[in-house]
């Protein structure tokens, strides 16, 4: 019995309907703690290389980690991961809700599932008993739609993955949503799950989860429940969650505005998270064991309707808003329901819409390629390419692959204002005078995402504290120098192990992020629950592991694979700011360059991007580094 | 001492929940929990906390006295219990429990745990 862990591994062969139970390796558990660290090993192993992301050969991974589901502040972290639809290498997303915890309770830390079902299927979890099912009356429903159906079918205890039709149709950035408003959003994950056939996973667990120590892990969790209240963040940056920082994000410049041509715009009060509590909320809504809930659910009025709806979170207010120009809070949740029960992901959704609406502006696209006249600020053009992308219909199936794909078909230059890294759609950050983030992005593993480092405070105000330090400090923004480039590679490769141990952990690291909660209560609830001893810096380790490790998939997949494929878009690369507090910055292709040479070198990889044998080795990873002359990257594109 | 919920407050995380098993079971088990949260969701958006006001409906009910007050607390005897379920089905605010683990229904201790850790104060003692 390996303690903190449910301690079996769920596998499902869809195209032979054959369900094995396989008990969790402990050197697996012991090497890579769970969540992100069991998807990148399994992926690394099991995955054929070369697959296609949408064909059987891929696989659909969700895991847990040893503290998901248990008794500690945000223990409901699940994490998902496949090939990436999105890039064609390395993919996950996570989320968070009921989910994860319910599979431990049920048996399971992972679920494998491979091949393709012959009908639209769900499965179906209860405890031991795992099912099969045919859900063809669910096909063609939303998210939301189906999740509802299902609540009321099943009963409200179990705990409900859904995608919706762009999930079934194969958008690139399909989500995965639970809880109604809960989304594993990027990389396509909701695509992969849709290629299997797999319209909904449900999942009901009446177990205990095995713990080293029941009755410290009782004193320890309610110790972590007292500190986290003594925060000043949990009063004052719960309320309004990750709509909170919005502000902050304008007043240094940094809120992508209209297809990120500038990154100011001084609409930013009426769509922060002070306009969601005016004019939106009805509840906080928390995952699992989460003391300081950033969900927001509440009822939107608009013109084209009324609905409910979790969110708008800060991706899809800058992503759905600003990026948008739409300017009414109401309007940005009215377009984030339309995206959660079409199934796609608000961010990669909001950049491909303003890329789509700059390209009728600019004459590239015209009404009838995209069925309609489309502008900046109205709410009824990025409905309309939304319902158009998820059903692949007219414009629709251009944009269907993201805004790269889009870019490489339309051509005329509009790749330069494609705002993506890998494929992936860049979310709610514009860098051009943040060179850590900038980095952070061109090198995160799946592609423009903020996830895996966030650095923002300490390229745009000088701070390394918490985001409620930030939130609260006063100022107005006023023009900011230019950033120095030279020296910020270290300070986001640290990054890049903290942030993404939480998702080893299978736990949120809001509460550290957000409020400065303290790592050392993570480190003694380790303990307790798995009876193990292993320090931060012991976990940081393992993080820097999986990053080789991603970073290794990525080169074995993708055909060409190295430092082109971490460059930004022209946009971001060279093009001033036009206006705000950065004005006049950008960071060169010269600066890029210098960006990744310096991350390169201390990463370990050569000065293409690919990790090198010894480092790989250094890791432990003698059996990846042994297969890399094979990979893709060596290969012309 | 009287436990209140205030559902308006709740934002469904469920930490009452596991407390409350690991407290009375010494098990990381929501399903060995004495009280309930339901979300009311896509409308109208709200929690509801499902809670024992220890109204003594179940011992009432149970054939075989197999649940005493104590202290103004009804406290199931797992030994004397028979297992029926009447306790359960007589329940008005649906808070007994049964558990495949466990031969006797689970009911609230008011050992005060969820109380203690409600993060929102959606649980909280009042003085009766």
């Amino acid at each position: 019995m390996l303690n903190g862990y449910a301690g079996t591994i769920l596998r499902i062969d869809l195209t032979n309907e054959k369900i094995e139970k396989q008990p969790l390796p402990a050197e697996l558990a012991e090497n890579f703690i769970g969540g992100r660290g069991f998807v990148a090993k399994t992926l690394f192993d099991e995955l054929p290389a070369g697959a296609d992301p949408l064909g059987p050969e891929n696989l659909f991974i969700a895991a847990s980690g040893p503290l998901s589901g248990q008794f500690m502040p945000a223990s409901g972290k699940t994490h998902f991961g496949c090939k990436s639809p999105a890039t064609g290498g390395y993919g996950d997303s996570n989320l968070g809700g009921h989910f994860g915890p319910a599979l431990k309770y049920a048996g399971y830390d992972m679920m494998i599932l491979t091949g393709r079902a012959a009908v639209p299927s769900m499965i179906v979890i209860e405890d031991e008993k795992v099912t099969l099912e045919p859900a063809g009356d669910l096909w063609g429903m939303g998210s939301l739609s189906a999740e509802t159906r299902l609540k009321a079918e099943m009963g409200e205890d179990f705990q409900i993955l859904t995608i919706g039709p762009a999930g079934e149709n194969g958008i690139a950035f399909a989500c995965i949503t639970h809880d109604f408003g809960r989304q594993a959003g990027r990389v396509g994950i909701g695509s992969v799950l849709g290629s299997k056939n797999i319209k909904a996973v449900a999942v009901k667990g009446t177990g205990s989860i095995p713990v080293n120590d029941p009755k410290a892990l009782l004193e320890e969790g309610k110790r972590a429940y007292r500190d986290v209240r003594a925060k000043p963040g949990f009063t004052g940056w719960t309320p309004e969650g990750t709509a909170g920082i919005t502000d902050w994000v304008t007043r240094v410049g940094a809120l992508p505005t209209k297809n990120f041509q500038t990154s100011y715009w001084d609409r930013h009060a009426k769509i922060n998270g002070a306009a969601i509590l005016r004019e939106l909320k009805i509840t906080d809504k928390g995952c699992y064991c989460c003391p300081t809930p950033c969900g927001k659910y509440g009822k939107a009025k608009t013109g084209l309707g009324e609905v409910y709806v979790e969110g708008p979170e800060f991706e899809t207010i800058s992503l759905l808003g600003s990026n948008c120009l739409i300017d009414e809070i109401s309007e940005i949740a009215y377009a984030n329901y339309v995206c959660d029960e079409l199934g796609l992901d608000t961010i990669s959704a909001g950049v491909v819409c303003s890329w789509a609406i700059e390209c009728y502006e600019k004459g590239l696209l015209d009404r009838e390629a995209i069925g309609k006249d489309v502008q900046f600020g109205d709410l009824a053009s990025v409905v309309h390419l939304l319902e158009c992308i998820a059903r692949r219909e007219g414009v629709g199936d251009l944009l269907a692959g993201g805004v790269k794909s889009a870019a490489q078909k339309l051509g005329q230059g509009s790749e330069a204002f494609a705002i993506h890294v890998k494929g992936l759609e860049w979310s709610g950050y514009e860098c051009r005078n943040a060179p850590g983030m900038m980095l952070a992005y061109m090198t995160s593993d799946i592609g423009a995402h903020h996830a895996r480092a966030w650095v923002l405070g300490h390229d745009l105000a000088g701070s390394s504290g918490s985001v409620h330090d930030l939130i609260s400090s006063e100022g107005e923004a006023e023009p900011l120098p230019k950033s120095e480039v030279v020296g910020r590679a270290a300070n986001v490769i640290a990054s890049q192990h903290l942030r993404p141990l939480f998702d080893l952990l299978g736990i949120c690291r809001l509460q550290f992020m957000e409020l400065g909660f303290e790592v050392e209560h993570y480190e003694r609830l380790y303990e307790v629950v798995t009876g193990r001893r292993m320090s931060w810096e012991e976990m940081l380790s393992v993080s820097e592991k999986v990053w080789q490790l991603t970073r290794s998939i990525s080169a074995r997949e993708i055909p060409g694979f190295g430092r082109s494929w971490d460059y930004p878009p022209e946009r971001l690369m060279g093009e001033p700011v036009p206006d705000g507090p950065n004005q006049g910055h950008c960071i060169t292709r010269k600066e890029v360059d210098i960006l990744l040479d310096e991350y390169y070198a201390m990463r370990g990889w050569d000065a293409n991007g690919i990790p090198k044998a010894e480092t790989l080795r250094q890791f432990g990873l003698e059996e990846i580094a042994a297969g890399m002359d094979n990979w893709a990257c060596h290969r012309a594109a | 001492m009287k436990l209140i919920a205030k559902s308006e407050q709740c934002s469904g995380c469920g930490a009452c929940r596991l407390v409350c098993s690991l407290t009375n079971f010494n098990q990381v088990n929501p399903a060995m929990a004495a009280l309930s949260i339901h979300g009311r969701f896509p409308a109208p958006g709200v929690y509801e906390i499902g809670l024992c006001d220890q109204c003594g409906v179940c011992a009432e009910v149970c054939p075989v006295e197999a649940i005493e007050e104590e202290n103004g607390v009804y406290l199931v005897d797992a030994d004397a219990c028979i297992g029926c379920g009447e306790c359960v089905e007589a329940c008005p605010h649906g808070v007994m429990f049964e558990h495949a683990q466990l031969d006797a229904p689970i009911k609230c201790t008011m050992c005060k745990a969820c109380a203690e850790v409600c993060p929102r104060d959606a649980l909280v003692l009042k003085e009766a």
